[in-house]
């Protein structure tokens, strides 16, 4: 057809473009089905379900052996979360966000200054190759192993305690009997875990700054502090945002690593159980409704961070735009 | 990608003509540059060393890893592994095997549908594509947990449960490798190529295939590792999933290890099987970083 229309006169080039379109548009539905199938099937069925179960009473009973209902019992679930005489869900809350906390304000000054010097003209240091490669490392190990080898590592009778015992000759410090010194570990994971990451992505952030502006400020007589807090940090404020978000959204998830550690328990006393762990035990007991509420409820918080991150692309997106156009 | 490595290397290339003889001078700098190198080098052993502790304690037995901390290796490696092999509440070997041929199915069908539902956006006109893509980087940062308990229920009632099923095919629907792939398709894949192909004859489906695919392949390269990574560290979801103990992934294993007894345990394979868990992307990390470095600071998202 393109052939064809090569041929004949040229025709108005609106039609030809309009004919082009026409034809090629339905291998643009052609190629979405198997996404659109498969999150259908696999996300949106699965979240619909979710929603659903949260309003009923819906259990097994292991006693009885049977399913105790579906029985619509309106918001009875969500309530129960919020039973402040039993594990409840502000609890399991302050859980997960003290343990972000710990991690993620180490881990955003650490990687502030690591992307500060790396990106610094003047310092010019040597081998960031190798720095970068080291510290992002522990971003792609298995997190529940690595919970597991700080277990061992910190266990009554690993190396951490044999250096103790030996340099206080007195007990093993059991570092799970305790809250603040679970939280530090799990902190600490974490922090390891993504400060590399980070550094990485403010890198990035900072390479994207103008080399003049900061040359403007020199010139002007600022030092290297006010450069950092009064050009570079509100420059890369859009990124800062984005990485504060995504984090604190990977915070609410925090499974596996205080789950391996606590072997499930979030002990001492349920003072280390996060959100997610507490999902996981009552989807593994088969205890729909107050599983699905606690889903629900996640959800809301989950999806109002994500729309944050949805603004920062899109006006990332526009960003760029304007870029190319100047 | 690339782009960021020309950039760094631009930036580099600055910095080596605007040296200052007077900057060099100050000792000022001299002093900071020490303490960046201290604290750099500070937190890179801060990294390995758990990691170091893991290799030094694989290779040693039950009785030298409790009479204390040891920094040199031990003899026992090959024992340690030969036990960790061969030991039947726990068969590793199934396990690494396992994991391997989910992760590398999910890497698979991630790379190659995300790149499909990012060139029907890139590429053609339709009515909603603005809509979907929209839809697509709000669902982005939605985490998989929340709709974990229909998840479960569903692969319940189809009869799904304990079967790979329901830990591969997902990965078709992955908002955040489709993002990567769209934003590497805007910088380096221009449409005249198709619009070159179709003159040539070639089908829609086909040119997807031969030729837009194999101009995709940093990006592919990257987002497979990410996604092999991914579905290999993988623990929430495979745990609700599988029963069967010849069927587990190596996360459920470690988690297993994690509840039985301890201290009954030869501490000796307890490292072995840690070290079986972590050490082979360790090695593939390291062999690839430059990529998956390169790969980070320009997709800026990763999970």
């Amino acid at each position: 057809m393109a052939q064809a229309a090569n041929v004949s006169t040229a025709p108005p080039v609106a039609t030809k473009k309009k004919a082009r379109i026409g034809k090629y548009k339905k291998w643009g539905y052609i190629f979405m089905i198997p996404f659109t199938v498969v999150f259908l099937v696999f996300q949106a069925w699965p979240l619909i379900q979710t929603f659903y179960y949260s309003v009923f009473k819906y259990f097994w009973s292991a006693g009885k052996g049977a399913w105790v209902g579906p029985e619509f019992v309106g918001f009875d679930n969500f309530a129960a979360l919020f039973d402040l005489n039993n594990v409840n869900i502000l609890g399991l809350t302050w859980n997960t966000i003290i343990m972000w906390v710990l991690g993620f304000v180490p881990q955003i000054i650490i990687s502030l200054i690591f992307a500060y010097w790396f990106t610094n003209v003047r310092l010019r240091l040597k081998c960031l190759g190798f720095f970068k490669t080291v510290m992002y490392m522990p971003n792609l190990i298995m997190a529940s192993a690595f919970a597991m080898l700080i277990f061992a590592i910190f266990s009554d009778i690993g190396p951490v305690n044999s250096i103790l015992k030996s340099i206080t000759g007195g007990e093993a410090f059991r570092f799970l009997s305790y809250t603040g010194s679970t939280m530090a570990l799990v902190a600490f994971m974490n922090f390891i875990m993504w400060f590399g990451n980070t550094t990485i992505l403010l890198m990035a952030a900072m390479m994207g700054i103008n080399e003049s502006v900061i040359e403007a400020a020199e010139i002007d007589g600022a030092n290297s502090g006010q450069i950092f807090w009064k050009i570079t940090l509100p420059l890369i404020r859009p990124i800062l945002v984005y990485v504060m978000i995504t984090s604190l959204i990977g915070g609410l998830q925090m499974f596996d690593v205080p789950q391996i550690l606590t072997d499930g328990q979030g002990g001492p006393n349920n003072t280390t159980k996060t959100l997610i762990m507490y999902l996981n035990q009552h989807i593994a007991a088969k205890n729909y409704g107050m599983a699905g509420a606690l889903s629900v409820l996640i959800f809301i918080v989950c999806a109002a961070l994500s729309l944050v991150v949805y603004y920062f692309f899109a006006s990332d997106r526009s960003d760029k735009k304007s870029k190319k156009r100047g | 990608m690339s782009n960021k490595d020309k950039k760094l290397e631009h930036t580099s290339a600055l910095q080596q003509n605007n040296v200052d003889p007077d900057m060099r001078a100050k000792p000022g700098l001299l002093i900071h540059k020490i303490v960046c190198y201290v604290v750099l080098i500070f937190f890179s052993i801060l990294c390995l060393f758990f990691f170091y502790i893991l290799v030094v304690n694989a290779s040693r037995s039950h009785y030298d890893i409790m009479t204390g901390f040891s920094i040199l290796p031990g003899g026992s490696f090959l024992t340690n592994l030969q036990n960790a092999v061969s030991n039947p509440t726990i068969p590793v070997l199934r396990g690494v095997l396992n994991s391997l041929i989910i992760a590398a199915l999910t890497a698979i069908l991630s790379i190659y549908f995300s790149a499909m539902t990012a060139y029907a956006i890139h590429v053609y006109d339709f009515k909603g594509k603005k809509f979907m893509f929209n839809f697509i980087l709000l669902i982005m940062t939605i985490p998989t947990q929340i709709s974990a308990l229909g998840f479960f229920s569903m692969c319940t009632d189809w009869g799904l449960r304990d079967s790979y099923v329901p830990l591969i095919v997902p990965a078709i629907a992955a908002p955040s490798v489709f993002f990567f792939m769209i934003q590497y398709m805007k910088s380096s894949l221009p449409l005249d190529i198709v619009e070159a192909a179709r003159i040539d004859g070639s089908g829609e489906f086909r040119t997807f295939n031969t030729i837009v695919l194999p101009m995709l392949k940093p990006a592919l390269a990257v987002q497979a590792i990410f996604s092999f990574v991914t579905s290999w560290n993988n623990y929430f979801i495979p745990s609700l999933i599988i029963d069967t103990s010849t069927k587990k992934t190596m996360p459920i294993m470690i988690a297993q290890l994690r509840s039985a007894d301890f201290l009954k345990f030869d501490m000796g394979q307890v490292y072995m099987f840690i070290f079986i868990a972590i050490i082979p992307v360790v090695i593939v990390y390291f062999c690839l970083s430059k990529f998956i470095i390169a790969g980070v600071s320009l997709g800026g998202v990763k999970e």
